[in-house]
């Protein structure tokens, strides 16, 4: 045990001077700021100052008396498919009501003022969730447990003061008052957390590797891995732009474990969001002595850089990643040496990624075993998964390891959009791999998942349905890593190119079986010869749709034909002249004017213009364009 | 080594002096130039610096940044090539993104890119003639969940087809032409 400092505990300076009667919060994470929330936000603001019944106040900064409402933006509040979402707290006669409406449009925010503000009713068919009753919606939030996300989407990220009120940086303060680094390294190793960035590398062992080694000079460097490059996952922007503070209080925390002074957060470029939020956090934190010189009156010190990425995948590999901090291309390097003995600047560093952090001060202040007491065996606690492709409930959903697959995807994302037939789910990614519906009560476990050749990874998971095509998908992810292969190492710079050519050739109807064979060769070789993990994991969604779909590559190659209708080389449209009203709808949407027919008669295309684009196919609502 | 650099810095000192820079954009750049004077892993920041305050990276400011990093011109090249963010030719005003992350790609996102290109007549990575547009693709802007999406600077519109893509774009040229009108 070490010795018990007397520290001094982190408490908002500005507490609050109002508790308004009516408070409104409206999700600004990028999601919620793409459907349209800031301008939602701003009409809740003007429709409340001028109801004449409410003054708008800001509770911390203004005092008030008379009946008051407040209105403050949060990050992402899980249900993307519904943003922009509002929630509405009311609290009247010592009882609160909470009430989150969806979809909602500046026009419905002065509807939502009027009746459910003034008029106390609650407009039914707008809402998501509520306190009050069920909604169809529950099932979404029902089986989660947020432990990453504890403060994403509650409190507003840009108020240092929210977060000290949510418990903010107690953790640290724990940990610099009564445990000694190693007490932190063992408590972190206990609680079974393993690195949330999608390699489940366990975290308390990492720590420990990066205190052991010597330092030349003392000096050793931790660093927030933010580069989330994987097309379809948002899962450390959302924590990033909701919960900034709790990034930099786990790196805080992890800094004092394995003795680091210098850190750095690296974020990529297109999260210019999560990049604002984190610069304001990081400020207001040095401000009150979180993050810098002697934090909290201690001995520790920790000074924190952000780092802007340059839009480079490759980045995300650790060693990759300390090359772009050093400002050099950003290109993996052979280990070992492993960061922990000689990282950025040859120092001994510690990477880990933003959710992994995030959890961090949640197990100092709740315990190891409470962590631990969730998951599924060698994969302890909580992940987050960023739901979307074609599934009902997009979002983002953190639930307990161990859950299975049909669970996230049918109970928490509500099934598949249009009630269509499920076709694959992909896990991590690029690096991942895709599932069909017979693997879907797995558990989401490390092991487990890879088993099957795809991985847990960072959390992202796309749902196809039977409109996507496989061989489309395999060589949209080829096409991704073949672009963002750093060119280094022979294997990943030839192999992705003569990969993603192979599965060019099958979507162009000019594939053999031969090919399918030679395709699944050079994925093998690709897999070992590489030398990093965009490499290495470059082919597993090439493998495992050759594995579950084979059938669907046979059917490119063999009968030329893509049941999805994607490949365009491969589909002809056609119209049924039995359905065919003559409407002319069709002809009227085809861009290059390549169907003809009187009205009230059958309509041709003709296939010498006709592009395939399918918007005749997508407009008729006779089902007479016909595809095969 | 030195007289490396003097040969990659020949003209530099003449453009700085050069009155078709805009003087208040090169004072903001010899502003950045010493902010990180002397830093190490300094490249990047400069170079992102740089390319915030002209909008893309000419010659001679990579020469510049090369000497203030203290790094062979070569290498500042090399970095400048590397990363997808930075750009050696001028760019439009306005920079439109279309998502073609995972989400977005299976939700149509390459329709709505050819449908805006068709409109706006230009290919990726090109700009419009008015200088007003650049349009690229990019690999995921962390809104999946409102895919497909585009963006338009740091703004992002979500659940788009590709008719409701070329409606966003027209609103928000008419906006910007609105607001340089006055």
């Amino acid at each position: 045990m070490a010795t018990l400092r007397t520290l001094q505990r982190p408490a908002p300076q500005r507490p609050r001077l109002t508790t308004p009667e009516v408070e409104v919060s409206v999700c600004l994470g990028t999601g919620g700021v793409a459907a349209g929330s800031r301008e939602v936000l701003r009409a809740f603001e003007e429709g409340l100052s001028q109801s004449g019944v409410y003054a708008v106040v800001k509770p911390r900064d203004e005092e008030c008396s008379c009946r008051s409402a407040s209105v403050v933006g949060t990050g992402c509040k899980g249900l993307c498919a519904m943003d922009p979402l509002v929630e509405i707290v009311t609290r009247r006669d010592g009882t609160s009501t909470s009430v989150t409406y969806g979809l909602v449009t500046p026009a419905m925010a002065g509807e939502i003022i009027r009746r459910h503000i003034l008029g106390g009713e609650i407009i039914q068919e707008w809402v998501v969730r509520t306190d009050q009753h069920e909604t169809e919606h529950d099932s979404f939030y029902q089986r989660q447990e947020k432990l990453a996300l504890r403060h994403v989407g509650i409190i507003n990220p840009e108020d240092i003061d929210d977060y000290l009120e949510a418990d903010g940086y107690q953790a640290l303060y724990k940990v610099l008052s009564e445990m000694s680094p190693a007490e932190v390294r063992e408590e972190i190793k206990r609680s079974g957390l393993r690195g949330r960035g999608g390699a489940g590398f366990p975290t308390g062992q990492k720590w420990e590797f990066a205190a052991r080694y010597p330092s030349p000079d003392g000096v050793k460097y931790f660093i927030c891995n933010g580069d989330e490059g994987d097309p379809g996952a948002f899962m450390d922007c959302s924590v990033l732009e909701g919960d900034p503070h709790a990034v930099l209080e786990g790196m805080a925390i992890g800094a004092y474990a394995i003795g680091a002074s210098h850190g750095y957060l690296y974020i990529r470029a297109e999260y210019p969001l999560a990049l604002r939020r984190i610069k304001i956090a990081l400020k207001a934190a040095e401000e009150r002595g979180f993050i810098g010189d002697n934090i909290l009156g201690s001995d520790f010190s920790f000074h924190v850089k952000v780092k802007e990425g340059a839009g480079a995948f490759v980045c995300g590999e650790e060693t990759a990643l300390m090359q772009s901090i050093e400002g050099d291309r950003g290109m993996p390097r052979l280990r070992p040496p492993y960061p922990a003995e000689s990282g950025l600047w040859k120092r001994p560093t510690n990477i880990n990624n933003v959710e992994t952090l995030a959890l961090v001060p949640w197990i100092i202040l709740n315990g190891a075993d409470a962590f631990a007491a969730r998951g599924y065996e060698r994969s302890k606690g909580t992940k987050v998964f960023a739901l979307a492709g074609k599934v009902k409930r997009t979002g983002l959903a953190e639930v307990p390891m161990g859950m299975t697959l049909r669970e996230v995807i049918f109970e928490i994302g509500g099934g598949i959009k249009k009630d269509k037939k499920f076709k694959a789910v992909q896990l991590g990614g690029p690096s991942g791999g895709c599932l069909p519906e017979s693997l879907l009560d797995l558990p989401i476990d490390y092991e487990t998942i890879n088993q099957t050749g795809a991985i847990v990874g960072s959390g992202g998971m796309i749902v196809i349905d039977e409109d996507n095509c496989i061989v489309d998908t395999a060589r949209y992810f080829l096409s991704f890593t073949q672009s963002e292969s750093c060119g280094k190492c022979p294997p990943c710079r030839i192999g992705t190119k003569r990969m993603l050519d192979l599965l060019t050739k099958i979507c162009e109807g000019k594939g053999t079986l031969d090919d399918l064979d030679f395709l699944e060769r050079i994925a093998q070789q690709v897999k070992i010869g590489s030398l990093c993990g965009l490499g290495a994991t470059a082919p597993n969604p090439v493998l495992t749709a050759l594995k579950y779909f084979r059938q669907e590559f046979e059917e490119h190659v063999v009968q030329k034909k893509c049941q999805a209708g994607i490949c365009t080389a491969l589909v002809t449209y056609w119209i049924d002249p039995e359905k065919c009203t003559g409407c002319r709808a069709c002809a009227r949407v085809c861009p290059v004017g390549a169907i003809t027919g009187e009205r009230k008669e059958v309509h041709v295309i003709d296939k010498e213009l006709c592009i395939k684009c399918g918007a005749c196919y997508e407009k008729c609502r006779f089902d007479a364009v016909r595809r095969s | 080594m030195t007289a490396e650099k003097n040969v990659a810095l020949e003209g530099c000192e003449s453009l700085l002096e050069d009155s078709t820079v805009n003087p208040e954009l090169k004072q903001q750049f010899l502003d950045l130039l010493e902010r990180y004077r002397g830093e190490p892993g300094a490249v990047i920041p400069l170079l992102q610096g740089a390319q915030a305050i002209f909008g893309y990276l000419p010659p001679w400011v990579m020469k510049q940044v090369a000497e203030v990093a203290n790094e062979p011109l070569s290498k500042v090249l090399g970095v400048a090539t590397f990363y997808a963010q930075f750009r050696l030719q001028p760019r439009a005003r306005h920079t439109i993104r279309c998502c073609h992350g995972t989400a977005c790609h299976v939700s149509g996102a390459a329709r709505i890119s050819e449908e805006l290109e068709k409109f706006l007549g230009i290919a990726p990575g090109e700009n419009t003639k008015d200088m007003l547009f650049t349009i690229e693709e990019v690999h995921c802007v962390g809104a999946c969940g409102m895919a497909p999406v585009v963006m338009i600077d740091d703004r992002a519109y979500g659940k788009l087809t590709p008719e409701k893509a070329v409606e966003v774009v027209k609103a928000f040229r008419a906006e910007v032409e609105g607001e340089e009108g006055r």
